[in-house]
C-alpha cells in the first residue's frame, strides 16, 4: 500500500487524448486503440520533451527573419515603405490609435515570446526534474495553449489589406517575406505546445520512496461548481 | 491488426496531470475540477443536440453569406475597390506567397467550413434516427482535431485593425460579409460552448449504425 496519489499511469489505464475515455490495454497489446474512438492510446504523448525541444527551436529560429525582415509593403504614389512588425505597431501609436496599438502589440509581440520562453521554461523544468510549483506550471500551460492562436491577426491584416487595397498606379501592398516567417512561429508554436505533455510535470512529482508526498489525497474528490 | 483496449466508464482521468477518479454524476450545469491541477474533468451542459444543431445552421448561412459578399469597399479619388477574404487569399497567392496564402485559407476558410459540415453529419442522424452515420465516430474525431485550427473569431479582429489602418488611407463602406462574420463569430463561439462533446461520445458510443 502506497500513499502516493493515484494516477491512471500508476493503476494501468490510459486516456484516450482524444475523446477522454478511460481503457485499460489488453496484455501485451504493442499499439492499443481507444474502444470509443478508435485513436491510437499512448500512456504520455509520444516523444514529447524531443517534439517539442525540436519546434520550440524550429520557432526560435524562425522568429529571427519574422522580425527583421518586412511583412508588407505599402506603395502610394510610386514610393514604397516596407513594414515589419515592429514598425506596424508603431504607426498604431502614432495615429493615436491606442487600444488597437496594444492589442497588435499583444498578439504579434507578447504572445509569440512569452510563448516561447514559457514552453522552453517548462522543457528545462521537465527535463531536471523541478518539484517547483507544479500548479503554477500547469496553468501557465494551459494559458500557452490557448492564447496562441491569437497571434494569427497581422496575418490576417495583411491577407485583407491585399485584398483591398490594389489601384494600379495610386496603391498597392505587396505581401512580405517577413509575414512567412511570422506565419511559421505561429504555427509551428502551436504545434510545439499541442506536443507538450503536461502530465510530465507531475510524473516528476511522484514522492521518492521514505518521502511524505506533498499531494495525497483520496480518490475521487473532486470541486464542484456550478 | 488493432488491439482495442477495455473500456473503464466508472472512472476517468485528469487529462493535465493523470489523478484518477470516481466518474461524477453531475447535475446539468456543473462541471468537476481536479483538486490537485484545477484542470476541468468533466461538464455537463445545459443545452442539448438541438442548440448544437442549430447554432451549426445558422454558422453554415453565415459562413456562406461571409464569404459571397465583398467584406469591405473602398474608394480612393473616384476609384472604386471591393475585396472579400477569398480574393485576398488568391492575391497572396498570385504574389508568390503561397505559404501564407495556403495557412490563411486553411485556419478562416477550410477549417471552420469542415468542422460545421462534419458537425452536421454526426449531430444530424443522432438527432433525427438516434443512429450514428457511417464513420460518426471518425468525423467527430476530425472535428476535434480540426477545432484549434479554425480561427474565425481571431480573423474578425483582424478585419478591425486592417479596417483603422485603411481609415486614413481611403473612405470605407463595410459591406455585407463584414456583418456576416461578425455574426459568424458569435455563433460560432456559443456553438462551440453549447456542444457537449462528452454526451456527443455517449450517444454516438450507445447508438447503433
Ligand atoms: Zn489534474
Amino acid at each position: 500500500m502506497t500513499n502516493q496519489a493515484p494516477t491512471a499511469a500508476s493503476a494501468g489505464y490510459l486516456l484516450c487524448h482524444c475523446c477522454h475515455l478511460l481503457s485499460r490495454p489488453l496484455h501485451g497489446a504493442t499499439h492499443p486503440r481507444c474502444p470509443r474512438c478508435g485513436a491510437v492510446l499512448h500512456r504520455r504523448k509520444p516523444n514529447s520533451l524531443a517534439r517539442t525541444w525540436a519546434l520550440t527551436l524550429t520557432a526560435y529560429i524562425l522568429y529571427i527573419p519574422a522580425n527583421l525582415l518586412p511583412i508588407m509593403t505599402l506603395t502610394m504614389s510610386g514610393r514604397g515603405e516596407p513594414d515589419t512588425i515592429i514598425s506596424g505597431v508603431k504607426e498604431l501609436i502614432v495615429g493615436g490609435m491606442w487600444p488597437l496599438a496594444l492589442l497588435v502589440f499583444f498578439a504579434s509581440i507578447t504572445v509569440p515570446v512569452l510563448k516561447l520562453l514559457v514552453l522552453t521554461f517548462l522543457l528545462l523544468s521537465v527535463q531536471l526534474g523541478s518539484h517547483w510549483r507544479p500548479w503554477e506550471r500547469t496553468v501557465l500551460y494551459r494559458l500557452t495553449e490557448s492564447v496562441g492562436r491569437w497571434s494569427m491577426i497581422d496575418i490576417f491584416v495583411i491577407t485583407i489589406l491585399v485584398a483591398v487595397v490594389e489601384l494600379g498606379a495610386l496603391a498597392t501592398i505587396e505581401a512580405g517575406p517577413g509575414a512567412v516567417a511570422f506565419g511559421g512561429v505561429v504555427v509551428v508554436t502551436m504545434f510545439a505546445a499541442m506536443s507538450f505533455d503536461p502530465r510530465l510535470i507531475w510524473d516528476r512529482m511522484a514522492p521518492k520512496e521514505g518521502e511524505v508526498p506533498s499531494h495525497s489525497r483520496p480518490e475521487g474528490a473532486y470541486r464542484m461548481q456550478r | 491488426m488493432a488491439e482495442y483496449a477495455v473500456a473503464e466508464h466508472a472512472l476517468i482521468a485528469c487529462h493535465d496531470c493523470d489523478l484518477l477518479f470516481r466518474k461524477p454524476r453531475l447535475q446539468p450545469g456543473q462541471k468537476a475540477c481536479c483538486p490537485r491541477c484545477g484542470a476541468v474533468l468533466f461538464r455537463r451542459k445545459r443545452s442539448g443536440l438541438d442548440q448544437s444543431l442549430a447554432l451549426a445552421f445558422t454558422s453554415l448561412v453565415l459562413f456562406m453569406l461571409a464569404n459571397a459578399y465583398p467584406l469591405l469597399r473602398m474608394n480612393i479619388a473616384g476609384r472604386v475597390q471591393e475585396g472579400s477574404l477569398l480574393t485576398g487569399i488568391e492575391e497572396l497567392y498570385s504574389q508568390g506567397y503561397w505559404e501564407i496564402s495556403a495557412l490563411v485559407f486553411v485556419v478562416t476558410f477550410l477549417a471552420p467550413l469542415a468542422k460545421l459540415l462534419c458537425l452536421f453529419y454526426v449531430l444530424l442522424p443522432l438527432r433525427l434516427f438516434g443512429r450514428r452515420a457511417p464513420k460518426a465516430v471518425l468525423v467527430f474525431r476530425w472535428t476535434e482535431l480540426l477545432s484549434p485550427w479554425a480561427m474565425t473569431e481571431v480573423f474578425m479582429l483582424g478585419i478591425l485593425v486592417a479596417v483603422v489602418k485603411l481609415a486614413d488611407l481611403a473612405a470605407l463602406t463595410p459591406g455585407i460579409a463584414l456583418y456576416s462574420f461578425a455574426s459568424l463569430m458569435v455563433s460560432m463561439a456559443a456553438g462551440d460552448a453549447m456542444l457537449d462533446e462528452h454526451e456527443v461520445w455517449d450517444r454516438l458510443e450507445a447508438a447503433g449504425d
